[in-house]
């Protein structure tokens, strides 16, 4: 499309109207795809089904909460520097911040995990998200590791000097050198926090495309004096994410 | 009775409850070891666990979808 082509305005949203004979471009081909995949209803949904309704299902949000906050307390550090970390007041505060964010972070995150194994969260075509969400904790741990190392005080040079031999021993050490700061240092605020953000951007999304993991059904329950058992009776919630499954 | 400002009246509190003036306690099952602070913080994330699942959710008074 030129520059100086007047384009109608959609009379509904106020934006462009879609010329026929730019619907075959990259651009429009993305946008139907995307809002395919993720229509606005669905990102950003008003009402999530009933079984949500338990304090299981906050863990989620309270890791992605917690991650905000490093990511945040970690930005600042970067802007003022060891020196004001080790120092200040203010900077000592920032510094603590950013340690217990993490601590409450990998806290949350673990419940978050114990809670969506023993739902078996992979079930219902859930299974990336589930993928997906091991990859992030496993980057975590990478992150937090390198963080350490990124202290700039003895704890992070005792650290540095235990693990070296470890890592070594792997192999790793030809090109991930824990005594090299400034090479820790950039894996633990660029490297490691772009895969890290990719990974729970990619989870969240397929959160929302799958919808959270239902309970499981409810047992068959065995009646004592008859001896009979009962049929087992689908939850609301299994009979919905069914339907779902069904539609996609 | 000397006056403290708040972050030394914090750290004598602390300090009484936790003493990091001295070598961590570590406990030992056979080949497993771990520290005393890493094993409540693993009885904390049970205990926590628990509760997620047992403790009702409160909720409005609403209809829910």
């Amino acid at each position: 499309m030129s520059a100086d082509t007047a384009v109608p305005a959609a009379p509904a949203t106020g934006a462009p109207a879609l010329l026929p004979e730019d619907a075959d471009q990259w651009t429009a081909r993305v946008r139907r795809r995307a809002v395919g995949a993720f229509p606005p209803e669905r990102l950003l949904p008003d009402r999530q089904p009933a079984y949500v309704a338990s304090w299981i299902y906050v863990f989620g949000v309270l890791t992605l909460t917690s991650l905000v906050v490093v990511l945040l307390s970690g930005a600042v550090l970067a802007l003022e520097g060891p020196s004001w970390w080790h120092q200040s007041s203010v900077g000592l505060f920032v510094n603590s911040t950013h340690l217990w964010s993490v601590e409450l972070f990998f806290f949350f995150m673990v419940v978050h995990l114990w809670g969506k194994f023993f739902m078996a969260a992979w079930r219902g075509r859930r299974r990336a998200t589930w993928v997906t969400g091991v990859v992030a904790f496993l980057v975590s741990i990478g992150t937090a590791f390198t963080g350490y190392l990124s202290q700039q005080n003895f704890d992070s040079q005792w650290i540095g000097t235990q693990a070296k031999d470890g890592i070594n021993a792997t192999g790793a050490g030809a090109f991930f050198n824990v005594l090299n700061f400034g090479q820790m240092l950039m894996w633990h605020i660029l490297l490691l926090p772009l895969v890290l953000g990719l990974f729970v951007v990619v989870h969240v999304l397929l959160v929302r495309k799958r919808g959270v993991v239902p309970p499981f059904p409810a047992k068959p329950a065995v009646v004592p004096a008859l001896a009979t058992e009962v049929a087992p009776v689908p939850s609301a919630a299994a009979a919905a994410d069914e339907e779902i499954g069904e539609q996609r | 009775m000397p006056i403290l400002s708040a972050d030394q009246a914090a750290s004598r509190v602390f300090g009484a409850v936790v003493n990091l003036g001295k070598p961590g306690t570590y406990l030992h099952w056979g080949f497993i070891q771990l520290s005393l602070a890493n094993f409540v913080l693993i009885v904390v994330m049970i205990a926590v666990f628990l509760a997620a699942i047992l403790l009702p959710f409160p909720h409005r008074g609403g209809p829910r979808s």
